[in-house]
Formats: structure tokens, C-alpha cells, sequence
């Protein structure tokens, strides 16, 4: 592009300007979203006593910095010979929490995916009588929050014997209305002239569901999958109703309950709550393309 | 191939058996407990069983003090959320989707973050940013200014400032994204034409790029309003409990939290549930008539 004219000249200039102010403006804002993470990263280094009386400070007292808080929460892989037996402890209640999320947040996935695929399915793929009710339903259901139904259903996982279980906590939620309702949308915009050929071929009505459709909404999977797991894995109201050992507890109610008035915890709890990030964050940077599609999906088309 | 494995395997049959976990939740763990929720609305709900006492949780409820505090407080923190939650997400993502910004996906990464992190964390990070030594993070922002400390978390206004702040700190990002998909389903050959009309760059955003995110920025309203009217996790994570001073913090959800978990008194619970339920459905069908695009969108994604 040749600036000959003053005025391209002008526009150049202030294109540059323009691109100066906006880049400058997003790495402020960028700036101002790490603070809260980098604040809790960096006092995870600092002696856990003073952070539960003064709160984090600015001054950062690099001098100061350990891995104290940290060799604490590993105490039981570290050294599992110390002789300091609340560290032991504190450490294996930590991680049995830990493994308990990650068991719970698999299972959740798993199930909450491949049942909201058979029924998108099933919604998308036969006309039939009772389609668009069912339909309008799973619409109606997004709009009930979950909140409403809290104590009632409460009480009914009471009396079906599933409080304190894994189960209590996945089946009222295993058929998410936004899962399927994601599941319908990328699945309209498929074929169905494939569904005939396979059963020309002899395929069966399930074996298609499995074999022919399943590997062609692969992305679609790898969009709940991450939006599933990041709301299992952060789940807190609900778990926190169902679960009532110690022993089940997930990282969430775990990390809730060392937050007590007598701050003798902090050590566990900053340190923990850092640790408590990875594994969303991980799975976050691998399919974080996926995840605009997943939810953007109401957004656009609803 | 026997009769009944046949018709199991039939065209007609099939969809009623993949759909039928779903019909069988909506039973089970929806419609049931959403008629139980107001059944035990007009019961007193203790160890021993219910009783039928009409409407006597409803006139309590109408001269409860804290509930019209918790009304209030959900109230004003939806609208707030509203007035924040729009606009900078909206002005962000034209940005973002304009030419001038580099390293887009950066920056994309970088402002979603928050919303990974959970309640009790950002709640945690959040607490101890605004606790009331002078050595915290925002009371050293202030002796800088040349202020004294406060106590953050303790009165309304300073409180809320937080509150509001960890609102927009995890969810700024995902309602930017929202937007940005938004603006990407817009064909650019609109804004060609704009610009042989001579349209500057306010006046494409006011007339082209406003009414045509509409889709968008109604459901962002609508998740927005749905998620400021039940929010609790967030005052219950800032103020280490159900309890903050005053009362400053509490939320519908909140006192159906304390009234059901906490004082066992299920009946008047989901009285407050059913306030609740009452109002989020007045606002769905006041959205439906007001903006019909809900209503298009279903039928959209119907056929």
C-alpha cells in the first residue's frame, strides 16, 4: 500500500494510534484479571499465619518466599517419614478430596455426554409424536434455576437412599437440558441421508447412533466435554447438600470447610487452592477451541 | 429375530428409547420435586411429617424483614451485574474483533481464566484482597492514595464494590466471548456498505453492530438476570458462611439456603423457593412478549 495522498497518510497514522490504544487497553485489562490469580500464586510462597492476618499484600517480600505451604500439602509424597502426623494428616484429607473431584468429574462427563447424545439423538434424527413437546421441555427445564428445586430434590435423594453418594450428586443433573440442547443443534446441521445408506447396509437403529453419527460429532463432544467437566470440577452448592463424610467431600467443600474463623489452615488452603486450578486449566489450554463453540452455541442460534 | 426384539429395533420405537432417560429425569428429578417444591410451600414441614397449614408460609413471608433485605439485595445485584456485565463486555469484543487489536488469542486465553477457577477460590482470592488490615492488597492501594484503611467486607457500600468486582472479574471474559461470536455471525459485507455510505466507526456500531448483536445481548441478558436473581455462592464464599454483617450480602437464594439447610424449616424454604420461581417466570414471559426473539430462536432450532 503506497501512502502517497496526505490523507492515507492521516489514516495510516492514526490506524497505528488507534492499534496502540486498543492492544494497550486489553493488556491492561489483562493485567487487572491475573492480579487476584498472581496475588494468591505469590502468597502461596509466604508464611500462611500472616497471610490469614493481614491478607495478601502488595509487598512482596520476595526474601521471605518458601515452598513451606507447599511441601506441607505434599508432605505425604515428599516425606512420608516426618514425624509431624497432622501434616500427614492434613495432606492425605487433601488429596483424598483431590481424587474424589477427579473421580467424580470423570464419571460426570462420561455419563452426563453419552446419555445427552442419545437423547439430542433420538430429538434430531426420527420425527415422531412426542418430539416437540419433549423438545419444548428440555427448553423449559434450562429455564427453572437449578436453586428452586434444591431443597425438594434434597429430600428426595433423601428417601431414594442416594444422599452421600457419587450417584446423589451425577443423576439429577446427568440429563443437562444445555447439553442436549447443543447436541440437537450440531447434529441438525448433519446429513441424514447417511442414516439411510447405513440401513440399507443393515445397520440398526442403535448401531448407526454408535458406528455412523458418533464419530462425526466428535467436536461437538470435545465441547461438553470441557464445559462438563469445568461445572462438575466446580461444582459446590449441590455436592455440598449430598455429601456429608468428611471422607467424600470434594476439593470444593474440602477447601470450604478449611476456611474456619481461627485461620490454623491457611497454609493447606492457599497452597491447595493454587494446586486446585491446574487440572481445569490444563484441560482448558488443550480444547480451549472447542470451548468458544460449546458456549457460544445458545448464544447464537437461540 | 423374535416380535419384540423386532419392534425394539424398529424406526417407531428407537426414538422412544433414546429419549427415554430424558422423559424419565424430567419425571423423576424435575417435574416431581418442582410440584413437591410448592406442595410443601403450604406445609409445616418437620421430623414428623407434614401439615397442611394453606397459606400461612406466604403472609409470614409478605412481613419478613430479612427476606425483603435478601429480595432486595438479589434485586440490586442483578440489576448492577446488568449495568456491568453488558456494556464492557460488549465495547471489549467489538474491540477485540476490530482490526486494531494484536495478539487477539491472547488476550482471549487470558480473560476467560477467571471463569475456571472456582467460587471458593476466587471467593478466597477475593476476601483476602479486600480484608480490613492495613496490609491488604486494596487497603495499601488506598494509603497510597492517601487513604485510610477500611473495613472492607463490613458496611454495604465498600462491600459491594467487592462483590461486584469478583462478578466482573469471572465473568467479564465469557460474556466478551459471547459477544465476540456474536459479531463473527455478522456478514461483513454490511459493514462495507456502511462504509460507502460514510458511516463512521460510532455511528457503524450504533446502527449496524448494536441492532444486529440483538440475539446475543438478549441472552446474555437472560443468562445474566437468571444468574444475578439466584446468586449465593459468591456472598456465601466472601463473607465465609451465610452470615455477613447486617445482612449485607444475603441473597433469595441465600435465605432459602438458611431457612431449608440450616434452620430445617423446609416448608417455609421452599415458600421463598416458590417467590422465586413465581418471579423468574414473570420475567421469562415479559421477555417473551417485550422482544418475541426467544420465541424465534425455539422455533429455529425446532425444525
Amino acid at each position: 500500500m503506497a501512502n502517497n495522498t496526505p490523507k492515507q497518510k492521516t489514516m495510516a497514522s492514526n490506524h497505528r494510534v488507534g492499534t496502540v490504544l486498543a492492544t494497550g487497553l486489553f493488556v491492561i485489562v489483562c493485567c487487572l484479571i491475573a492480579f487476584p490469580l498472581l496475588a494468591g500464586l505469590t502468597a502461596s510462597f509466604r508464611p500462611a499465619r500472616e497471610i490469614f492476618q493481614n491478607g495478601m499484600s502488595l509487598n512482596l517480600k520476595v526474601s521471605e518466599w518458601s515452598l513451606d505451604n507447599y511441601s506441607y500439602l505434599f508432605t505425604m509424597f515428599i516425606n512420608p517419614h516426618t514425624s509431624d502426623t497432622t501434616a500427614i494428616a492434613d495432606s492425605q484429607k487433601y488429596f483424598m478430596w483431590y481424587r474424589n473431584s477427579l473421580v467424580l468429574t470423570c464419571e460426570t462427563v462420561i455419563l452426563t455426554l453419552l446419555i445427552c447424545y442419545f437423547i439430542a439423538y433420538g430429538l434430531t434424527m426420527y420425527k415422531f409424536k412426542m418430539r416437540g413437546l419433549l423438545f419444548f421441555m428440555v427448553i423449559a427445564t434450562m429455564s427453572v434455576p437449578f436453586e428452586i428445586l434444591m431443597l425438594p430434590l434434597y429430600q428426595e435423594v433423601t428417601t431414594l437412599g442416594i444422599i452421600n453418594t457419587n450417584a446423589g450428586v451425577i443423576l439429577p443433573g446427568l440429563c443437562a437440558a444445555s447439553t442436549i440442547f447443543f447436541f440437537q443443534q450440531y447434529m441438525t446441521s448433519l446429513p441424514k441421508e447417511l442414516l439411510d445408506a447405513a440401513r440399507v447396509d443393515g445397520c440398526t437403529e442403535y448401531g448407526i447412533s454408535v458406528k455412523i453419527m458418533m464419530p462425526i460429532t466428535k467436536p461437538a463432544f470435545a465441547s461438553m466435554a470441557i464445559l462438563c467437566a469445568m461445572g462438575s470440577w466446580n461444582n459446590m452448592l449441590w455436592p455440598m447438600l449430598v455429601y456429608r463424610d468428611t471422607s467424600k467431600f470434594t476439593l470444593q467443600i474440602g477447601l470450604n470447610t478449611l476456611l474456619t474463623p481461627y485461620g490454623n489452615n491457611y497454609d493447606l488452603l492457599i497452597a491447595g487452592s493454587m494446586f486446585g486450578i491446574i487440572p481445569i486449566l490444563i484441560i482448558y489450554l488443550i480444547f480451549n477451541r472447542y470451548l468458544v463453540d460449546g458456549m457460544t452455541s445458545g448464544a447464537v442460534k437461540g | 429375530m423374535n416380535k419384540a426384539k423386532k419392534l425394539l429395533y424398529s424406526q417407531k420405537v428407537a426414538p422412544y428409547v433414546f429419549v427415554l432417560p430424558f422423559m424419565l429425569s424430567l419425571i423423576i428429578f424435575w417435574a416431581y420435586p418442582l410440584v413437591t417444591g410448592v406442595v410443601m410451600s403450604f406445609q409445616e414441614v418437620t421430623f414428623s411429617g407434614w401439615e397442611f397449614i394453606g397459606t400461612k408460609n406466604y403472609v409470614k413471608l409478605m412481613s419478613d424483614k430479612f427476606f425483603r433485605v435478601a429480595l432486595l439485595n438479589s434485586i440490586e445485584y442483578m440489576l448492577l451485574t446488568l449495568l456491568l456485565l453488558i456494556p464492557i463486555p460488549m465495547l471489549l469484543a467489538v474491540l477485540m474483533e476490530s482490526r486494531l487489536t494484536k495478539a487477539k488469542g491472547v488476550w482471549k486465553v487470558i480473560l476467560y481464566i477467571p471463569a475456571l477457577t472456582s467460587v471458593v477460590i476466587s471467593g478466597m482470592l477475593f476476601r483476602l484482597m479486600f480484608s480490613e488490615g492495613d496490609s491488604s492488597q486494596m487497603n495499601q492501594i488506598l494509603q497510597m492514595l492517601g487513604q485510610s484503611s477500611i473495613a472492607w467486607l463490613k458496611s454495604k457500600g465498600t462491600a459491594w464494590v467487592a462483590l461486584l468486582l469478583l462478578c466482573m472479574w469471572r465473568w467479564t471474559g465469557v460474556n466478551m466471548l459471547y459477544f465476540v461470536s456474536g459479531l463473527k455471525s455478522i456478514d461483513n459485507s454490511i459493514y462495507e456498505s456502511g462504509d460507502i455510505d460514510g458511516a463512521n466507526g460510532w455511528q457503524k456500531f450504533w446502527y449496524l453492530t448494536f441492532p444486529l448483536l440483538k440475539p446475543t445481548t438478549v441472552y446474555v441478558i437472560t443468562i445474566s438476570v437468571y444468574a444475578g436473581l439466584s446468586m449465593f455462592l459468591e456472598s456465601f464464599m466472601l463473607w465465609n458462611g451465610n452470615s455477613s454483617p447486617k445482612n449485607i450480602g444475603l441473597t433469595i437464594v441465600g435465605y432459602l439456603y438458611k431457612r431449608g439447610i440450616e434452620k430445617n424449616d423446609m416448608g417455609y424454604a421452599c415458600t421463598v423457593g416458590v417467590v422465586l420461581l413465581v418471579i423468574t417466570m414473570a420475567i421469562n414471559i415479559a421477555q417473551l412478549i417485550a422482544t418475541g426473539t426467544i420465541k424465534v430462536g425455539k422455533h429455529k432450532g425446532e425444525d
